[in-house]
């Protein structure tokens, strides 16, 4: 019966704006921050979602396929402008991409209720995961808090019983220190929230070399993150406090932070040199085609292009929605990160590692894997999803 | 909270306040010389660091990277106030700021399709590469006290220029009565240019010097700029002393709190609830400041005299 209704929905709508979409083609929506200091992150994410379309010969699942990469300027309200104009005006037949939480959930409603397929390139937040979520969302990314947890094992692994947490004040950053204490049995001996979008940290710094504890960790996305690890190398406590972190050294920021993050490690659930053939053949073509290192962002978008791809040509083709949903749910691609498979929530199962900043022989700035954290990572919310 | 902590959070403040005086001072000069608003000076001081990453790319020094990177500054300087702001003295300040923000869009978009959106750097000069042990466990690089040096000179340098050279007392002269120092033979356009190219110049300059200790990514100067304007309302508009005494105060207030509201906080609250009023009371404090002495002395606390 629903289906009836989407089909007629969808024939009413076909008819109103007067042209039917060619079933042999494909149009995305993908949105991105590509505008403002974060810009980085929605650049790789495009890149990569952009060359697994490439390789794919333009033709993702066979189909022609259109990408409209549209800026969402970090400002939800632009988003959800943008996201109505890809739905109502452009009439896309899938939505991707999106790099920051705040977007995602603005963005989040309009494409679910238009009955719109999203695969997601990043953000992650908890309320998708959990209460809120839709049989109409797959992401290729993470759960929000998975980094963060990951640190905060490797910490209580690693036996250290004091440390310092410290984050910017704002939603995503109290996400991440009380993602990290999840699993961080120890002493916090103190938890610093900084200014957003901070410059001068010698404050923090001055207060993490009187307070001497075993670690920090530390969530400062983008050019915070550069001024942090920079600065934390030039007051001398790269030696003797060792860094964890989570989205604050990765391929976005090393260009910046070079030698002075060199060995600061952090959570993440894809690196360069995780060995599949994926991934060797990911890393090469992308370094071809763009001439830097991706980072996890690049890979996220890599893989929901490949997720894709996969899915529309298990589905034959995206005629039937339902059909391509199940196609998708089975996430018939090759990940670069390895294993991968979604869990009832749509997001994905999968293992996270502790990465650490090297310098390749190439003289290009990477992270590498240093250890499994967790095996198939199963997010904190999903039992608050209804799916099944 | 020993002593030691508290004179290292101190100097942690004072060096914050010098970086934001030199970023501070060529906007005080030309808002209170020339009674122009130059939303732009921010993006002047991103040009400045990404002229210099640009000229170290080439040079491979820090110095060569120095002096390209402040010619550059100039020239972009007194470009911009040939092709558009000498257009604008005469307007009232709301085309000023329009136009000037335009600018802002224009050089940050142009930044990030010459340059790329990544986060970009510009590695300490060697002489200065050093650290010394300020407390057990926190080195203080020597870069940081070069800073604070740079930004003592920048301060004499000014003083003396505006208050004690010819040129400094025509500009003064201009910035009060224009149309009459003009009838006395003086060219006041190329004069305005002069004032304007050098505060171009010392905007890139803070650029440069802070590139080592600070991310060099476009829309970098913008939330400085904020800042800026804050240090030169608070300091006196045209003031070069308030905006050095103002900078400092800003600094210190700043980081002070970040470094003591929390623990202050936890004497008379719970810690997870100091953990919340604690940054957000930190945070607020340099504006709380600027109302403050924009409700009891509105001229600020340092203003120029005369004029």
């Amino acid at each position: 019966m629903k289906r009836m209704v989407t089909a007629a929905l969808a024939a009413a709508a076909f008819g109103l704006s007067g042209m039917a979409a060619q079933a042999d083609s494909l149009k995305i929506g993908f949105l991105a921050t590509l505008s403002g200091p974060p810009a980085s992150l929605g650049v790789h994410m495009r890149d990569g979602f952009l060359l697994g379309v490439k390789q794919a010969g333009g033709k993702l699942g066979g189909l022609d396929t259109e990408v409209l990469v549209v800026d969402d300027e970090l400002k939800p309200d632009v988003a959800l402008t943008k996201v109505r104009g890809l739905l109502e005006r452009d009439q896309v037949d899938m939505m991707a991409g999106i790099v920051f939480s705040n977007v995602m959930m603005a963005a989040y409603k309009p494409i679910i209720d238009s009955e719109t397929i999203f695969v997601g390139g990043n953000a992650g937040p908890s309320p998708i995961a959990g209460k809120a979520c839709s049989p109409y969302f797959f992401t290729t990314s993470y759960q929000n808090d998975q980094n963060h947890e990951a640190m905060g094992k490797y910490a209580e692994d690693a036996g250290y019983k004091r440390m310092i947490i410290m984050a910017p004040n704002y939603q995503a950053g109290k996400d991440s220190l009380a993602g990290f204490k999840r699993h961080f049995k120890g002493e916090v001996v103190d938890e610093i929230y900084t200014k957003l979008g901070q410059l001068d940290f010698s404050s923090e710094l001055t207060k993490i070399a009187a307070a001497k504890p075993d670690a920090v960790f530390v969530f400062m996305p983008g050019g915070m993150g550069v001024n942090l690890v920079k600065q934390y190398a030039q007051a001398g406590l790269s030696g003797s406090v060792p860094f964890l972190s989570a989205f604050t050294v990765d391929e976005t920021t090393l260009p910046a932070t070079q030698d002075t993050a060199l060995g600061l490690l952090s959570g993440a659930q894809w690196a360069p040199n995780i060995d599949n053939e994926a991934n060797k053949a990911f890393v090469a073509a992308f370094e071809a085609e763009y001439g830097y290192a991706p980072s996890i962002y690049a890979s996220q978008g890599y893989d929901a292009a490949r997720l894709i791809d996969g899915a529309l040509t298990q589905a034959g083709g995206k005629a039937d929605k339902a059909k391509l949903m199940a196609a998708l749910k089975d996430a018939p691609f090759d990940s670069v990160r390895g294993d991968f498979k979604f869990n009832t929530n749509h997001f994905p199962i999968q293992d996270v590692y502790v990465v650490k900043a090297v310098k390749r022989a190439d003289g290009k700035y990477v992270t590498e894997t240093v250890e499994k954290v967790f095996d198939d990572k199963v997010d904190a919310y999903v039992g608050e999803c209804s799916m099944n | 909270m020993s002593a030691t902590l508290f004179a290292v959070q101190t100097l942690n403040g004072l060096q914050l306040g010098i970086l934001l005086f030199l970023i501070a001072a060529g906007l005080t000069l030309v808002f209170g010389v020339m009674d122009f608003i130059n939303l732009a000076h921010g993006v002047q001081y991103m040009l400045g660091a990404y002229l210099a990453v640009a000229a170290y790319a080439v040079t491979g020094t820090f110095w060569g990277a120095l002096v390209l990177g402040l010619a550059g500054a100039l020239v972009i300087g007194l470009l911009l106030e040939v092709l558009v702001f000498r257009h604008l003295y005469d307007r009232d300040h709301l085309d000023q700021v329009l136009a000037t923000f335009g600018i802002i869009l224009f050089l940050n978009e142009a930044v990030k399709a010459i340059w790329g959106s990544t986060p970009l750097t510009l590695p300490m000069p060697e002489v200065l590469d050093g650290s010394f042990e300020l407390m057990d466990g926190l080195l203080y690089p020597v870069y940081r006290i070069a800073l604070i040096v740079a930004g003592l000179a920048v301060a004499v340098l000014l003083y003396v220029l505006v208050s004690k050279t010819r040129v400094g007392m025509l500009v003064r002269a201009g910035a009060t009565n224009a149309p009459m120092v003009a009838a006395l033979g003086v060219d006041i356009r190329r004069l305005f240019m002069l004032v304007f190219g050098f505060g171009a110049m010392l905007a890139g300059f803070a650029g440069i010097l802070a590139a080592p200790i600070l991310v060099v990514e476009p829309g970098m100067g913008d939330n400085l700029l904020i800042l800026a304007f804050v240090v030169i309302v608070i300091g006196g508009i045209g003031s070069i002393r308030g905006a050095f005494l103002a900078a400092l105060i800003v600094g210190l207030v700043d980081t002070l709190g970040r470094g003591f509201a929390t623990d202050i906080a936890k004497l008379a609250l719970s810690p997870s609830a100091a953990n919340d009023v604690g940054p957000a009371i930190a945070s607020m404090l340099i504006y709380v400041l600027m109302a403050a002495v924009l409700f009891f002395r509105p001229s600020g606390l340092f203003p120029a005299r005369g004029g």
